[in-house]
């Protein structure tokens, strides 16, 4: 189904982190409970937004439609040079 | 702590201060900043309270202060800002030293002033006169040697017989016999010169052509005494005959504010005058700059200390009017003031008022006591200086009902990052950044500042608002793989051309099938795949269909949350019924209906796609989770609320996106619609049946006013809401219900602004690109060289002014609307009123500012 385990992985241990792990650690004072909120909403959101891309892109259902220009461009500089 | 997440615990106070130490007391109050009087005689008029008298004092100080200060900005002397700490609240003895001295100096000045004036006055005269005689020499010696020209009438009657009459003519006094004999004689004076053609044209009307002007310009401007603005006049001398014609002419030199000179007739009394003059004009030179002197010494000094003085003064004047609210006890004897405090500081306040008696050194403590009240407290919430600038965003709504939840806290992240959705672009968000990190970074320097402009306080207030709002902008700009509308490849696409030549070569626009090698089956791992900015034919297309699902997502999690919040307020004041009949019906709605649209979104993106090994399949399993058989969720979505049931018109394929899916909706369907009647009927039916349990049992004062819905804090109010009209319950619930489910549909619609406004800045971004940068980018040779130069300048400009400025304008306030109704409409009533404390910060900040 289209997913890879390593970028799904690291984004989400990334912002869990920040979400989960750093609030605890948020220094002692009036505004602990502003930076916890600060981070924890910081994560969800920002997890959120990365999910969206990158599941919208997981399974494809329509390709990019190209100029041939581009085309011979993207073969040459990312690869998978064109055959005959 | 966490005072943002709800506002400040507040109680009334009663509080007795001993008359001498009333005045210190307050004025420690006043540093501490935390405590609201209240208005104890409001029915009696500002002239008669008690302290009218120290109030007017301290306004005629003000007056004096503001007089001293305009006298000083006049002279551009710089004026020393207090150095280190506010100067505190001076004793009431001291207001007679300051008065003495304010009216020292006044007087001082007044009277340099006046002296100064006087002698400008006679300097000018005298300049003139120096003028007139200078000028009008010219004219004798012209009439004396030209004599015989005859231009005009005039001119040939004056210069008739110069030896005859010169001897007559003298300043303008001549008796009658002499005027028999047709002699002219003259008057000379110094005129404004633009007043010098309408002078012209009234004298030969009035005097029909009889007389003959001469003027001459002064070349130096000379100061107006009164004014002291520089001004330009001219000399002019008039020469007429007869008397009437004499009084016509100074009538009319009169009305044009001319001034008439003495101007002796013989050459020998004009010189001999002329050099009298001058030493008069050198003495008066000394006697004026001793004086100007003396006027400077003066200000100097007072420049010194002017700040601190209007602080003083400012200060006794705000504790005085402060005093003016108390009451007086019977026997005189102390004061009665009744203020709202947080309740967390009641130990600070009571150690101000100690530290308060102490120094007025009086022996009786003041007393401070908590009463019981049934009025709504203020809202309090204690920020700092990055917190404030969210909570002005909602406080510009509505200032939070006493103790309900506060969506500050949260708007610190939803607003840049809701705002980021829209402005989605790491180069525009960069520069945003940069902006509010710069006014961070340099925010003490920038504060001390003072700058008067009104837009830049807004940008300046709200720098911690830009600087979050970069940094997201930042971050959706690399999701959306946009800056300044072209992307960056830092994975590697995930698309392949497989294209051989002979096909690349024949077709001018060729598709890549991701259900085939073209797409290498795992996505770009961050954000959009750069190969979409490079699809110009069908970029818009997934596009849009990506940006209005993201849309609709967070919108729905924002609404939920924001529905979650009205769970904390109905657990906090107690409401228990409106948790069963509200809180939870409403989140069924909106889960049942739209959280479930959000996860056939989540279903779509993961069950319909390419399946690897067998590309291009035709085996009808495999088709039907092909991208071929993918259903439109909104179509789904509109034949769910319908209970309609399209026959698929793709034969292979699947009605359902999975099994059991109608039955399923139907029922969210049937039991959201089931929520509505309980948010209609609910609260109203167990508000009767308590009133009519409370009419069987008689009446209980003090009982559940926890059921009702008011305060729970204070329980009391509560009381009269139980006598209010059931209809008025079911007309008021009626409308919130209605608010609500109308509103989940028109408010999840809302949030695909930001599908639209992200659209449009990124399109905006590639038209300036394409239009501007791209064909300076294509010029070649050294003439390319200039012109992307010059395209680069419209390009940049337009990049901050439109791209930034406006449309980050735009962008803030949709995110501003969204906030405010979509989220907050579901929890925050916004009815209370604002905590504002006896403050010098605040009345000495406020008074700098009208002043200003």
């Amino acid at each position: 189904m289209g997913a890879s385990f390593i970028p799904i992985t690291v984004f989400t241990v990334l912002w869990g982190i920040v979400g989960i792990v750093c609030p605890f650690f948020a220094p002692k004072g009036p505004n602990r409970g502003i930076i916890q909120v600060v981070l924890m909403l910081t994560a969800a959101t920002c997890w959120l937004f990365w999910l969206c891309a990158y599941m919208a892109q997981m399974n494809p259902l329509i390709g990019p439609r190209l100029n041939n220009e581009t085309l011979i461009w993207m073969a040459n500089t990312w690869g998978n040079k064109m055959g005959k | 702590m966490g005072s943002l997440f709800r506002s400040e615990e507040m109680t009334l106070c009663q509080l007795f201060l001993q008359s001498e130490a009333a005045y210190a007391c307050v004025s420690e109050l006043g540093e501490l900043g935390l405590v609201q009087f209240r208005d104890l005689n409001p029915d009696v008029n500002a002239f008669q309270r008690k302290f009218v008298n120290e109030v007017r004092r301290c306004d005629e100080m003000e007056r004096k202060l503001r007089y001293l200060e305009k006298e000083i900005r006049r002279d551009g002397i710089p004026m020393l800002e207090i150095p280190g700490e506010c100067p505190e609240a001076p004793q009431p003895r001291e207001m007679i030293d300051l008065e003495a001295t304010f009216e020292k100096l006044e007087n001082e000045l007044r009277e340099v002033n006046q002296n100064a004036e006087a002698l400008k006055r006679n300097y000018l005269e005298l300049t003139e006169l120096k003028h007139i005689l200078r000028k009008t020499q010219v004219f004798f010696d012209e009439h004396e040697g030209g004599a015989n020209t005859t231009e005009s009438m005039t001119r040939a009657l004056i210069s008739d017989d110069p030896n005859r009459h010169i001897g007559h003519v003298q300043l303008g006094l001549r008796d009658k016999q002499e005027s028999l004999e047709f002699l002219p004689c003259f008057v000379a004076g110094v005129i404004l010169r633009e007043r010098i053609p309408a002078f012209e044209r009234m004298l030969w009307r009035a005097c029909r052509g009889n007389v003959f002007l001469r003027q001459a310009e002064i070349d130096t401007p000379l100061e107006d005494p009164s004014s002291s603005d520089q001004v330009y006049k001219s000399v002019f001398i008039i020469f007429f005959q007869g008397d009437q014609l004499k009084t016509r002419v100074k009538k009319i030199c009169e009305g044009f504010r001319a001034t008439l000179y003495p101007c002796p007739e013989a050459p020998a009394d004009r010189r001999e005058m002329a050099m009298g003059v001058m030493t008069r004009i050198e003495d008066l030179n000394t006697v004026l700059g001793q004086t100007q002197d003396h006027r400077h010494r003066v200000l100097v000094a007072a420049a010194k200390n002017i700040k601190n003085w209007f602080v003083k003064v400012r200060k006794i004047k705000a504790i005085y009017h402060t005093l003016n609210l108390f009451n007086l006890d019977v026997t005189q004897k102390c004061l009665i003031a009744e203020c709202w405090v947080p309740a967390l500081d009641l130990e600070t306040i009571q150690l101000a008022l100690r530290r308060g008696t102490e120094r007025s050194g009086s022996s009786v403590p003041p007393i401070l006591n908590r009463m019981e009240t049934l009025e709504d407290p203020p809202t309090y919430n204690r920020t700092n200086k990055f917190t404030s600038a969210f909570q002005n965003l909602i406080y510009a709504y509505g200032v939070a009902t006493y103790r309900e939840v506060n969506p500050a806290p949260y708007t610190i992240i939803t607003f840049p990052f809701l705002f980021a959705v829209m402005f989605g672009d790491l180069g525009h968000g960069a520069l945003m950044a940069v902006f509010g990190f710069w006014m961070c970074y340099k925010e003490k320097p920038l504060q001390a500042k003072k700058i008067d402009s009104e837009i830049w306080n807004i940008f300046f207030g709200g720098r911690y608002i830009i600087l979050l709002m970069g940094l997201f902008s930042m971050y959706t700009g690399l999701i959306y793989n946009d800056i300044f509308s072209k992307s960056l490849n830092i994975f590697g696409s995930s698309w392949r051309n497989n294209y051989n030549e002979s096909t690349l070569a024949s077709n001018k626009l060729l598709q890549l099938n991701p259900d085939s090698e073209d797409y290498v089956q795992t996505p770009y791992p961050f954000g959009i795949d750069p190969v979409w900015q490079l699809a110009e034919a069908n970029k818009i297309i997934f596009m849009n269909a990506y940006k209005m699902k993201i849309s609709i997502i967070i919108g729905v999690f924002h609404m939920l949350f924001g529905v979650c919040m009205s769970l904390w307020n109905h657990l906090y004041f107690k409401r228990r019924i409106s948790v069963y009949v509200e809180f939870i019906p409403q989140i069924l709605f909106l889960t049942l209906l739209f959280f479930y649209m959000v996860l056939l979104m989540f279903i779509k993106w993961t069950t319909y796609g390419s399946t690897p090994p067998y590309y291009g399949s035709d085996d009808p399993e495999i088709v039907k989770t092909s991208a071929y058989c993918a259903p439109s969720i909104l179509i789904t979505f509109i034949n769910m609320m319908l209970f309609k049931h399209d026959p698929n018109t793709r034969p292979v394929c699947d009605d359902t996106m999975y099994a059991g899916q109608m039955g399923i909706q139907k029922f969210f369907v049937i039991l959201a619609l089931l929520c509505v009647p309980v948010m209609l009927f609910g609260k109203p039916y167990f508000i009767m049946k308590e009133q009519k349990q409370r009419a069987r049992q008689g009446h209980q004062p003090v009982e559940g006013a926890a059921e009702n819905g008011t305060a729970g804090g204070a329980a009391a109010p509560a009381a009269h809401h139980h006598d209010e009209d059931i209809t008025e319950v079911f007309i008021h619930q009626g409308i919130h219900t209605i608010e609500y489910v109308l509103g989940s549909v028109s408010h999840t619609a809302s949030y695909l602004r930001l599908w639209a406004l992200s659209l449009a800045h990124a399109q905006l971004a590639e038209v300036a690109w394409n239009m501007l940068l791209r064909k300076g980018l294509m010029s070649t040779d050294y003439q390319g060289g200039i012109f992307l130069y010059i395209v680069f300048a419209g390009w940049a400009a337009i990049s901050v002014s439109i791209l930034v400025l406006m449309e980050g304008l735009s962008a803030f306030l949709h995110t501003l609307r969204l906030h405010w109704v979509e989220f907050q409409s579901k929890f925050y009533q916004g009815e209370g009123y604002l905590f504002q404390p006896f403050s010098f910060e605040v009345i000495l900040d406020s008074a700098g500012q009208t002043e200003e």
